[in-house]
């Protein structure tokens, strides 16, 4: 991953390709986390130029002291909380939710209504298609702050403490989020094989 | 699955909210213990937490949503752009 330094040498020494290069590289998770703060797909592909257009003209005073990327999603953040319309979620965790809905647990805290096993068909549901769709849409539809810890930490694979960097979250609040967005894809998941 | 219960053992609406600290090593050793020594007895609760590691599997595998050719214009006029007035913030 970290021929990115490499890349913005070539960048720096005035490489066009080279940043046609960082661009498809990053394009996926930006636009993912840029749509968590905007309403449209459209606003977000305005924040993503926004955001390279600052990268090109901040790139001078880019020091590595952080990850390229940690560099590149908080400039991305900083952009697109405001061009988001949605009013600013000053509560980063929000209500408490239960990661098992409590009418599954008896009076005690046992299950009544175990977890449906379902991954056994994982392969096969990959294959059939479906089922990558369907994962992507659970993640889509979580609440914005969870939607942005799960795409950072599952589907693009950065560490909690990049997460809490680019987010500007504290460590106990990004393991909550994940929690909660996790728990929601679980039980997405769960409901969909049972559906079969 | 609650056999000779202990006044410090977690039940299983407990056990699956502690899967994220679980996983994410951020539960104190006791508790690690103790989240352990549930599942050992809760077959139900190993599921869940294996369906929570199959979950956080399948969402690295979204394939990504490449560039489109006209998007990709955009930037090389947007890199182009920058290149003849590079300005600085």
């Amino acid at each position: 991953m970290d021929d990115d330094a490499e890349l913005l040498d070539r960048l720096r020494a005035g490489d066009e390709q080279a940043f046609v290069v960082l661009v498809r590289r990053h394009h996926d998770p930006m636009i993912r986390l840029a749509c968590s703060f905007v309403p449209s797909r459209a606003v977000a592909e305005e924040v993503v130029q926004d955001t390279w257009m600052g990268v090109l003209r901040g790139i001078g005073g880019f020091e590595g002291r952080s990850s390229f990327r940690t560099w590149l999603f908080r400039i991305l953040v900083n952009r697109a909380r405001t061009a988001g319309a949605r009013e600013r979620r000053s509560v980063a965790v929000g209500d408490a939710e239960a990661a098992v809905d409590a009418s599954r647990f008896d009076a005690a805290g046992g299950w009544t209504a175990p977890p449906e096993q379902w991954i056994e068909d994982v392969d096969d549901r990959l294959r059939a298609g479906k089922l990558a769709d369907r994962i992507r849409s659970a993640i889509e539809e979580l609440p914005g702050r969870q939607r942005e810890v799960v795409t950072l930490r599952d589907v693009e694979g950065l560490s909690s403490d990049e997460v809490c960097a680019v987010l500007e979250i504290t460590d106990g609040n990004q393991r909550v989020l994940l929690h909660r967005g996790r728990s929601r894809v679980r039980q997405v998941l769960e409901t969909e094989f049972g559906r079969a | 699955m609650r056999m000779g219960i202990r006044p410090r053992d977690i039940v299983c609406q407990q056990a699956v909210e502690l899967v994220t600290d679980y996983l994410e090593d951020a539960l104190p050793r006791s508790g690690r213990r103790r989240f352990e020594r549930h599942l050992a007895g809760c077959p139900h609760c190993t599921e869940y937490l294996a369906q929570m590691r199959a979950t956080i599997k399948l969402a690295g595998r979204i394939t990504p949503d490449d560039l489109t050719p006209q998007m990709q214009d955009e930037f090389i006029a947007l890199y182009r752009q920058w290149q003849a007035d590079p300005g600085s913030e």
